[in-house]
């Protein structure tokens, strides 16, 4: 049934394991393909040459300050959710040469470092991570100012969705509307539905990367079993927000998440509670979802510029100071925080300099320095600054928040400060 | 020509791995001995100019009642005075013996304890004289004492980072301990400048390059006891080569109160 380019909105079926196909095929056009890899105990985006490097049947427990990962017999190939990297540690690198300069007789010879690697093909993208990435095309591409090097790696950049069966207890993108269920900005976005995937065709490119695989058309009962699978999914989110509104927070997060809550070395049998959770894997229909609990975190985002923007003062900003690190930690795995630290390296004869860019954060004390000083000297007032950039301000600049609800910044805090739960305090507090 | 600035590094209560890591950095050493003159410097050469210096790079803690008075001295010569290394900068390893008896110690460790003359801490230079930079780590590390030189030569401000290790550990793309593992890690109150090299191997940063700016050990300390951490072991990790920095020694007493 192979055809050379499939158009865009069609629907396709394949068995999993012709997904090799998919990456062979990328591959072959130049692409490096990145995608999930088990590594040091959490999966997180490397280069993928075969779906033998996947972590199929790996599943993720999160909550604040822990991450988890337990390997269950339902767990399907990418029952995982997001792990501490994303599209951001591709497109905009932690570490970059954006200059070098070098001292010839009559002056300094500078150079721009052009950007010389092969396109990035991601495979396993989540919804809410699509979105991050609009938002940082926003920040890079769509302001005064345009990032050549983001510009250069994000033209190329070819996305292979997957739809989430499955979310952590930290996830919340069904507060801030950017998933569970992809719908934008992917070349293929993909279902697992039992033993196949279900594909939709995004973009040319992904019309003529799919033909790759030995595919059959989806019938229309594929497709609605893979919509439903999305929308059981966010229905349970949703049973969280009904559930946040009449039990206290801690409680329900601590009970969910059970012994994986305790720090120490993952222990094999120590199942977390979440585990026994999702028995729908694989199978999540209709009738599943009932039963189980409430998934996720929820963030009630009604008015929030001006919740927290009328509440400078409000006394849990000095509160949550004192369990604040100021590690940074929070916007470093945070997809959509774009701040960076610009130097200039010399080297001891001072004839060579590079100007070297790192991913910076708003946490750190010379991040706010001018020449007087540090302006946000306290940890107060930079976690302040962070949360109302997000969530508030960011509007302003961007005309978006600053948040697509990963919980990546709840799961990667040492000391597991999550951002709904401040947000709630300060919202409860007020009315 | 610009007269190139004179340089001299002293020794105190040490092991010496600070001085090696200058010694060791093989690719600049020729470059540095080029960019300074080294004018006094007992563990490179046996050439010994007379002061006044530069700058004088201290490393090693004072533990003598003469070390106490021949920083003084030094303090006069040297135009900037830089500590490296976690001796200088807080008092090192052997600052355990400021919770220990010295006495017992001499008596079981030395054949003639008549012979040793100590003093019952070891403190950090800066308790004794005015410090101008600090260059930390246990050992520090090559980039850094570089930066250190370059800056001075330049005369500019070495940028060394003052933010936590786990900024580095980010940049790494390291997968954190704590979060993953569920390892009592320092990182998130240690300053920066190792380039986060104990988590890449998958173990915890305990702390060798001091408390960085607002470290909070509290909150931190208090996170991994609620997760099950005994307070033995946050005492031994919170006490060790940096133990005696201000922010570390507060939170090792008051678990050492609480543990006893
Ligand atoms: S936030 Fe939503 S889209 Fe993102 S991983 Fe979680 S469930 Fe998936
Ligand atoms: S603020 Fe937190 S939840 Fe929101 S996008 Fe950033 S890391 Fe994800
Ligand atoms: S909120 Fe958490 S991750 Fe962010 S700076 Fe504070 S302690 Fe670090
Ligand atoms: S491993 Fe340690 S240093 Fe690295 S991010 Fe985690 S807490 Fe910070």
């Amino acid at each position: 049934m192979n055809s050379h380019k499939l158009p865009v909105g069609s629907y396709i079926r394949f068995e999993k394991p012709q997904l090799q196909a998919v990456i062979d095929r990328l591959r072959q056009l130049g692409y490096r393909t990145v995608g999930p890899r088990r590594v040091d105990e959490a999966i997180v985006y490397d280069d993928l040459r075969s779906i033998d490097e996947l972590p199929v049947g790996y599943l993720d427990y999160q909550d604040g300050g822990v991450y988890r990962l337990r390997h269950s017999a339902d767990g399907g190939w990418f029952d995982y959710v997001v792990g501490p990297h994303s599209l951001k540690n591709f497109l905009f690198p932690p570490r970059d040469r954006v200059l070098e300069a070098h001292r010839e007789p009559g002056g300094w010879r500078m150079e721009t470092p052009a950007v010389d690697e092969p396109p990035i093909a991601a495979i396993g993208v989540r919804s809410c991570d699509l979105h991050a990435l609009a938002i940082q095309d926003r920040v890079f591409l769509e302001q005064e100012y345009v990032d050549p090097a983001y510009r250069a790696r994000r033209a190329n950049l070819f996305v292979l969705a997957i739809n989430c069966r499955r979310a952590a207890a930290t996830c919340f993108c069904h507060s801030m509307n950017t998933g569970p269920q992809v719908t934008r900005g992917y070349d293929l976005a993909a279902t697992e539905v039992d033993d196949h995937f279900v594909v939709e065709v995004g973009s040319d490119a992904g019309g003529h990367v799919v033909t790759a695989a030995d595919w059959v058309p989806s019938a229309l009962a594929d497709v609605e079993r893979a919509r439903q699978q999305s929308q059981a999914l966010k229905r349970r989110m949703q049973g969280r927000q009904a559930a946040a509104a009449t039990r206290p927070r801690h409680a329900s997060s601590a009970a969910e998440l059970g012994p994986a809550a305790e720090l120490g070395p993952p222990a094999e049998s120590g199942r977390a509670a979440e585990l026994g959770d999702v028995p729908g894997i694989g199978a999540v229909g209709e009738s599943d979802v009932a039963q189980h609990q409430p998934l996720g975190r929820f963030l009630d985002t009604r008015e929030l510029p001006e919740l927290l923007l009328s509440n400078l003062s409000h006394p849990r900003w000095e509160q949550v100071a004192e369990r604040c690190l100021s590690c940074a930690n929070c916007t470093l795995v945070c997809p959509t925080c774009f701040c960076s630290s610009v130097e200039e390296v010399g080297d001891l004869t001072g004839e060579h300099v590079v100007r070297q860019r790192s991913w910076a954060s708003c946490f750190t004390a010379e991040h706010s320095y001018m020449n007087s000083g540090t302006v946000r000297k306290t940890t107060a007032s930079r976690y302040r600054q962070w949360l109302t950039h997000k969530l508030a301000t960011w509007h302003e600049q961007f005309g978006t928040s600053g948040c697509v609800g990963c919980g990546r910044c709840i799961t990667w805090c040492p000391v597991g400060i999550d951002l709904t739960q401040e947000v709630a305090a300060i919202r409860g507090d007020e009315s | 020509m610009v007269r190139k600035p004179r340089l001299a590094v002293f020794k105190f209560a040490s092991c010496d791995g600070c001085q090696l890591s200058l010694l060791s950095a093989e690719d600049e050493l020729l470059a540095i001995a080029d960019a300074v003159e080294i004018a006094y410097f007992l563990e490179a050469r046996t050439q010994q100019l007379d002061g006044p210096y530069d700058v004088g790079l201290v490393e090693g803690s004072v533990t003598t009642a003469h070390d106490a008075q021949r920083i003084r001295d030094i303090r006069q010569q040297c135009r900037y005075l830089v500590t490296i290394g976690a001796c200088a900068t807080s008092g090192g390893i052997q600052a355990l013996k400021n919770w220990a008896d010295v006495d017992q110690f001499i008596s079981q460790v030395y054949a003639h304890p008549e012979y040793i003359q100590t003093l019952a801490s070891s403190t950090p230079i800066g308790e004794h004289v005015v410090v101008d930079f600090e260059l930390r780590g246990c050992p520090i590390n090559t980039r850094q004492l570089v930066e250190l030189v370059a800056a001075l030569v330049q005369g500019r401000q070495p940028r060394v980072p003052t933010y936590s290790v786990c900024v580095e550990c980010k940049r790494r793309q390291t997968v954190c301990v704590a979060v993953a593992r569920g390892i009592a890690c320092l990182g998130p109150v240690t300053q920066a400048g190792c380039g986060a090299i104990c988590p890449a191997y998958s173990r915890d940063c305990f702390g060798c390059y001091g408390p960085k700016e607002q470290a909070n050990l509290v909150s931190l300390t208090g996170h991994y006891l609620r997760h099950g951490r005994s307070p033995d072991e946050l005492l031994r990790l919170t006490r060790s080569f940096n133990g005696y920095a201000a922010e570390f020694r507060e939170v090792s007493e008051s678990l050492s109160e609480s543990g006893s």
